[in-house]
């Protein structure tokens, strides 16, 4: 109740002073408590860069990294390491993303060969979508960066970074550094639909970066490079922009009959601390894109964050922060009520 | 008589009545926890009705030597039992297998892989021995890294970029060691790697493996034998289009085929089978054709109806079928459907369509067939064996 009131208070004063929210001055912080160590590995395995990380219903905690090789390591709700997955895949090279669908399933997304796959709980894979550049292709040595003017072609990403599903178990990839587009699929894996190009202007994209759906089947692309993110319908028309928030790199939405929207202007060149005072804020929000308030900024200790890189708000005041460097995985507590009482 | 009736009229309306095939199909690989199975490029049954698959699967890598950079693939040759358990892997760590394109069991269970990104056939004994070797490995990784910079991918990516090395190595297929912040290895750059490119130069020798005089492969791709042992591959996808028959001791009878479309020309043979009488089936992909020759090499005659073949088998008994598959392209799900055949090409009838659920078929590579009403079906995109069973 006390909660409810709180943001009530803040939606009044913000709709009241928009351009306080606009110039990104003005908002609430949020008071929270980093949970140290919370991964615990075992001996000899490592972290690397946090790229993806996600929950399932169970509370376990999956963390797609770019460790030695990018490997999907499996931890329970408490943290304790329970298993790797696919250890060697085909498909894992440069990981992007992890996601859990509404079955539990583990969904990856890997940037390094162009691939998505599904797991099932047990790890086995079920759905393979795109395929991994065959190597008499060539080294693409300028990859990195290079846009794909062409039109995209349904099955193939160049580059893909994220994956969220609907309700009728569609699915949507955000893909990504090369094509500048979502692509829908259905729950078969068959294609149905794309949307975007390379650009500024409403509908196209500059790296769509991360990607989630509410509860309606709408979709919000992080538009990284336009610094907005873009909110489209479930066939892809686009609905509005959300901006004032930074570059988003990393979106999530919360479950439950009343969802949030997150989504963290990640510090923008890796592990460079000359920009960690001025970005790594991550802001919460309505889903119509009224920022409720903010937390956190750019750092290297507990609590700060070091280019964040993928978030999971199953818990809409426990999340799990993925960072690129720092290599590890923050879970935040978000003290909401404290906001409201003037500390 | 109720068939041949049916295929007349097939016949008649022009393909347009092929009549479907009803079947069944499981997943028939069991999981395999220590091992990530990827790319299914090739299937075949033992005598014990163990499961042979040659499989793509980690990360092919190129290392950084003198003047040059050097390749290393993990495809991997695992066995399943008729159940789908996986019992065992051959030939771990093998120079040879790098980039799985093929595996076949010949009569008396020796197992063959062909491999694309090595060049090499390989004769294994059931026990996993090596007997024979055909082909040889490149000195280098030049098959990769001759196309830096040439940007096939993207379009317009200056060939002059070869030396600036991918960050990270991220969208390279073959990057540098994993997690490592090493550029992509440095072809284009020092000049060596860029002056052994895979085509030869103004008439050049080319690179140890590349050419097409006896077991010199360019990315072969299938084997077979009569019943003599006299072997026969196709080779392949890359610049050769022929098919080189050797004695069953490796010996040099003959080769044939060439460039082209003309009755005997080859254009990417993915696929071939012999069947008892000793002719020889060759899926000629990109003519979109199975070609039928004599045992001495002689164009026999054509199917030009099954569209685009990419794998074939022949199943063994006194009446045999032949199976092709019209695999669908990558980067679509289109067609995909399997055909079964009289010998003489007569279409019995088809089944399938291609996608990600089961009994859908992703970009099939391989086919093997035990007898006319049960099949292997080796898959690239779904990383998957579908064993199928037609009913009758």
């Amino acid at each position: 109740m006390k909660r409810l009131i709180t943001i009530c208070v803040l939606i009044i004063t913000l709709q009241a002073l928009p351009a306080f929210a606009q110039g990104g001055q003005g908002i609430k912080e949020i008071p929270y408590d980093s949970i140290p160590n919370f991964l615990k590995l075992p001996p000899n395995l490592y972290m690397g860069e946090g790229i993806g990380v996600a929950r399932d219903s169970k509370g376990h905690v999956y963390a797609y990294t770019r460790s030695g090789a990018t490997r999907l390591f499996e931890f329970d709700d408490k943290g304790n390491f329970v298993r790797e997955i696919a250890s060697g895949s085909y498909a894992m090279e440069m990981a992007h993303g992890v996601r859990v669908d509404p079955q539990d399933n583990i969904w990856i997304v890997d940037e390094g060969t162009n691939m998505v796959v599904k797991y099932t709980p047990e790890g086995r894979a079920a759905l393979i979508l795109g395929r991994r550049p065959d190597p008499f292709d060539g080294v693409p040595t300028n990859a990195v960066f290079a846009v794909n003017t062409n039109p995209p072609l349904p099955y193939r990403f160049d580059r893909p970074t994220d994956i969220a599903f609907d309700s009728a178990g569609n699915f949507f990839v955000s893909d990504g550094y090369g094509n500048s587009r979502v692509a829908k699929y259905d729950k078969n894996g068959r294609f149905l639909k794309t949307t975007g190009s390379r650009g500024s202007a409403p509908g196209q994209l500059n790296t769509p970066h991360s990607i989630q759906t509410d509860a309606k089947g709408n979709v919000y692309v992080a538009d990284r490079g336009n610094n907005r993110i873009q909110v489209y319908d479930n066939d892809l028309n686009l609905i509005k922009s959300i901006t004032g928030i930074g570059s988003p790199w990393a979106v999530c939405i919360t479950p439950g009959p009343h969802q949030y929207l997150y989504s963290s202007n990640s510090s923008p060149e890796s592990n460079n601390s000359a920009q960690m005072a001025t970005s790594g804020e991550i802001y919460k929000m309505e889903l119509d894109g009224t920022i409720l308030g903010k937390f956190g900024k750019g750092g290297k200790m507990a609590g700060e964050f070091s280019t964040t890189h993928a978030m999971d708000c199953r818990n809409e005041n426990e999340l799990l922060i993925g960072e690129i460097t720092s290599w590890r995985i923050q879970k935040i507590i978000l003290k909401p009520g404290a906001a409201g009482s003037a500390k | 008589m109720k068939r041949r009736t049916l295929v007349l009229f097939g016949l008649i309306l022009m393909q347009a009545a092929v009549p479907t095939l009803q079947y069944d199909a499981v997943d028939f690989l069991k999981p395999t926890p220590s091992v990530s199975v990827g790319e299914v490029a090739g299937v075949a049954t033992n005598s014990k009705g163990h499961l042979l698959v040659y499989t793509r699967t980690g990360s092919l890598n190129v290392t950084v030597g003198t003047a040059r950079a050097f390749g290393h693939g993990p495809s991997r040759l695992l066995e399943f039992d008729q159940n789908g358990k996986l019992v065992n892997e051959f030939g771990e760590g093998l120079y040879a297998l790098t980039y799985a394109q093929s595996v076949r069991v010949d009569r008396q269970d020796n197992i063959w892989i062909v491999d694309q990104y090595s060049n090499m056939v390989v004769k294994f004994d059931p026990e996993g021995r090596v007997l024979l070797t055909f082909g040889r490995r490149p000195e280098t990784a030049s098959s990769v890294t001759a196309n830096v910079g040439a940007g096939a991918a993207r379009g317009g990516a200056a060939p002059a970029a070869g030396a600036a090395g991918a960050r990270g190595g991220a969208a390279a297929p073959a990057g540098p060691p994993r997690g490592s912040e090493i550029p992509a290895p440095p072809a284009g750059r020092g000049g060596a790697p860029a002056q052994t490119a895979a085509a030869p130069r103004g008439g050049g020798r080319g690179n140890p493996g590349a050419g097409t005089a006896g077991d010199s492969f360019n990315r072969p791709t299938d084997v077979a034998w009569d019943a003599a042992g006299n072997i026969f591959i196709t080779d392949g996808f890359g610049t050769n289009s022929r098919i080189l028959k050797m004695d069953k001791n490796g010996r040099f009878v003959k080769t044939f085929g060439s460039t082209g479309s003309e009755n005997g020309q080859l254009n990417k043979p993915a696929s071939i089978a012999i069947d008892t009488k000793g002719d020889v089936y060759v899926a000629d992909k990109g003519n979109n054709r199975i070609q039928v020759f004599n045992n001495d090499g002689v164009f026999k005659t054509q199917f030009t109806n099954v569209g685009t073949p990419s794998a074939i088998c022949i199943s063994p008994g006194a009446h045999q079928y032949l199976f092709s598959s019209n695999s669908n392209d990558p980067d679509n799900l289109d067609h995909g459907e399997i055909y079964k055949m009289e010998l003489d090409g007569t279409i019995l009838g088809k089944f399938g369509t291609a996608g990600h659920s089961l009994k859908e078929f992703g970009t099939v590579n391989a086919l093997d067939c035990p007898s006319e009403n049960t099949l292997f079906v080796g898959e690239l995109l779904n990383w998957r064996v579908q064993k199928v069973t037609l009913r009758k």
